[in-house]
């Protein structure tokens, strides 16, 4: 864990698009929108919140992080490479045949992935399984898992949600990154996921709603999670898809293209620009 | 030694199921009670039937190592996915139908794909389950379980095996999945026999027919072998308790022998333990092979040796099926 600095913070966040960003339009193809949504709350998760040794990916003490919305691979390569899980020379291979990082990730090529992921809906039983079993252990590490809102349709979220209150994993914390967009338009015309927070505290959440950009915000709302006993917390990250770039942002179109050579350049002036 | 004679066993925890005619969710149930004993690493996780999948035993035992997960199989199988991660064995069982249908993706993405040491052990495979109807039957858990990379899959015949087979899953790595039964079988398999994962086990390599057999079809090959003898065709019976890997090397040795293979399962003919050995036999050796198995229907309900005769599975279906292709 390092210390709780937030302006160091905001700056990994925003080396953290820029390299989503490149390894992307390398690649040619994958999921731009939904990677930069969540930028902030996974670099304050590697960069602050979790404990993890790079050196010892499956350090028995380290606490985990589940990407149940596998599609932003993208970005949890970035904070593994820029943390030091390997080299960031890496993240030039996304997508490549023999490459490690496959398409969604995948823990058998990859040390630091948990759980190979991509199939959306699976993660948050995943994690209340890990926890569970460092529960057995007595160990107090924590585990946290991120979901996208479109994926909260999917009926395991809510077969899990009910776990995890019902066996007070209050070792588990779940994100979801409300950025509004699903695949074939907003959630909210998809089917929609509203009300968010009530329906996740009456299924027995203690629920955190928060900016998932404010970097501040986000801190405390992990802090605020870890202190909360006898109940698993919900951190609910309104978020821009996309954010960052102001071409990408609330744009449904950007959810699973790669940027082009061009839109590549504007996008790092304009991060560039901003601090 | 004859087909099926049971022999008096003095290894220690084998004498109470060593020749005794009983379904083998009930030895799972006792086994997996007895592994909680020794073992503090299981852990059993049940979708609202561990009073039928026999888990309750367990549960009662070790309440701190059990999690009933509702009606959720999906949550189940990443559940138990996640508590594997943690190091523990887990046990995950419910219905076989459940199991592997409602929730394959999730064994799929989670358990197979990540190679998980996960234990999927299923009661109610096959038509046996009787009066429940279609709805409860599964006849192509094998063909679901079999496709997936790093799976196993074992169906075994009797009590004792059913003993062997849970032991000797817990100590090996990777998903396992194992189908049992709801009814009461007769017990097949004699005192010294050992279960290794990828063995068959051949009672007798016969010269004209070889039935090739899993969980409770291995009682009725023996007794239509046993029918067969006695009209002077010398058929053999293998138990193929491991589906995936298949033994090979037992049945190239019994399909060398002889002039006719059959097939023996309550399964569909797709996708099972025939499409199995069909699919090496093909490729590795031309022989006449014969498919026992549910034609391509669902199940129904009935008592379940009504459901045997209805559906084809009896030993005299095999024997006329073994006598009809011997004329070509
Ligand atoms: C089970 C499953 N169904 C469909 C998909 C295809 N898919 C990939 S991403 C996606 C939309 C996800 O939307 P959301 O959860 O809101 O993610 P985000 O906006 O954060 O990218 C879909 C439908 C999938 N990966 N898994
Ligand atoms: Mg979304």
């Amino acid at each position: 864990m390092d210390k709780r600095d937030t302006a160091f913070l905001k700056q990994q966040a925003k080396r953290v698009r820029i390299e989503i960003l490149k390894m992307l339009t390398e690649a040619g193809s994958g999921h731009t929108g939904g990677s930069l949504s969540a930028a902030d709350v996974v670099t304050a998760l590697y960069f602050y919140k979790m404990r993890h040794r790079p050196d010892v990916p499956n350090w028995r003490e380290r606490d985990r992080f589940i990407l149940s919305k596998g599609h932003a691979a993208p970005l949890l390569y970035v904070v593994l490479a820029l943390t030091g899980y390997f080299d960031t020379l890496l993240l030039k291979t996304l997508r490549k045949i023999g490459s490690p990082l496959q398409g969604h990730p995948c823990s058998k090529t990859l040390p630091g992935v948990e759980i190979s992921t991509g199939s959306l809906g699976q993660g948050l039983s995943v994690s209340n399984g890990i926890a569970i079993g460092l529960k057995i252990d007595n160990l107090n590490s924590r585990v946290y898992c991120l979901l996208g809102d479109g994926e909260t349709q999917e009926g395991q979220v809510w077969e899990a949600a009910m776990t995890a209150a019902h066996y007070k994993l209050d070792n588990v914390c779940a994100i979801i990154d409300l950025n509004g967009l699903q695949i074939d338009g907003p959630v909210s015309k998809v089917k929609a996921i509203e009300p968010v927070a009530s329906k996740w505290s009456a299924f027995g959440w203690n629920v955190i709603d928060i900016d998932g950009h404010d970097m501040e915000a986000i801190l405390n709302a992990f802090d605020e999670a870890e202190t909360v006993k006898g109940r698993p917390s919900v951190i609910l990250a309104h978020t821009v898809k996309g954010k960052g770039v102001s071409f990408f942002e609330g744009k449904v179109e950007y959810h699973g293209i790669a940027p082009t050579r061009d839109e590549l350049e504007m996008a790092l002036k304009e991060l560039d620009g901003n601090g | 030694m004859a087909m099926g004679e049971i022999v008096k066993d003095t290894r220690e925890g084998r004498q109470s199921i060593v020749g005794k005619s009983m379904a083998t969710r009930d030895a799972y149930g006792e086994t997996l009670l007895e592994l909680g004993k020794k073992r503090d690493n299981i852990v059993v996780l049940d979708a609202d039937l561990s009073g039928s999948t026999k888990t309750g035993k367990f549960a009662k035992a070790f309440p701190d190592r059990f999690y009933n997960i509702g009606i959720a199989e999906q949550d189940m199988i990443g559940t138990a996915s996640g508590l594997a991660l943690s190091g523990k064995i887990p046990f995950a069982s419910t219905f076989a139908v459940f199991e592997t249908g409602r929730a394959w993706e999730q064994i799929r993405q989670t358990v197979c794909y990540s190679n998980l040491n996960v234990k999927l052990i299923a009661s109610h495979g096959g038509i046996t389950v009787g009066e429940d109807g279609a709805s409860h039957q599964s006849t192509e858990d094998i063909a679901l379980m079999r496709v997936l990379p790093n799976m196993t899959v074992i169906v075994p015949s009797d009590g004792y095996e059913t003993m062997q087979v849970i032991n000797a899953i817990a100590d090996f790595y990777g998903p396992v999945y194992v189908r049992l039964g709801r009814a009461k079988v007769p017990a097949v398999m004699p005192a010294e026999y050992e279960f290794k994962i990828g063995k068959a086990y051949p009672f007798h390599i016969g010269r004209d027919a070889n039935i090739v057999a899993m969980g409770i079809m291995v009682s009725i090959a023996i007794e239509a072998a046993r029918i067969l003898n006695d009209s002077g065709i010398d058929a053999g019976v293998i138990n193929m308790s491991t589906v995936k890997p298949l033994d090979t090397g037992t049945l190239l040795n019994a399909a060398r022998s002889c002039r006719l293979i059959v097939t023996a399962e309550e399964h569909s003919i797709i996708g099972g333990l025939g499409s199995a050995v069909s699919e090496f036999l093909s490729e590795n050796f031309l022989v006449q092979v014969r498919r026992i198995g549910i034609k391509d229907s669902f199940g129904c309900s009935g008592k379940p040796e009504e459901l045997l005769k209805l559906y084809g599975l009896t030993a005299d279906d095999i024997v006329e099926t073994v006598k009809e292709a011997l004329k070509k």
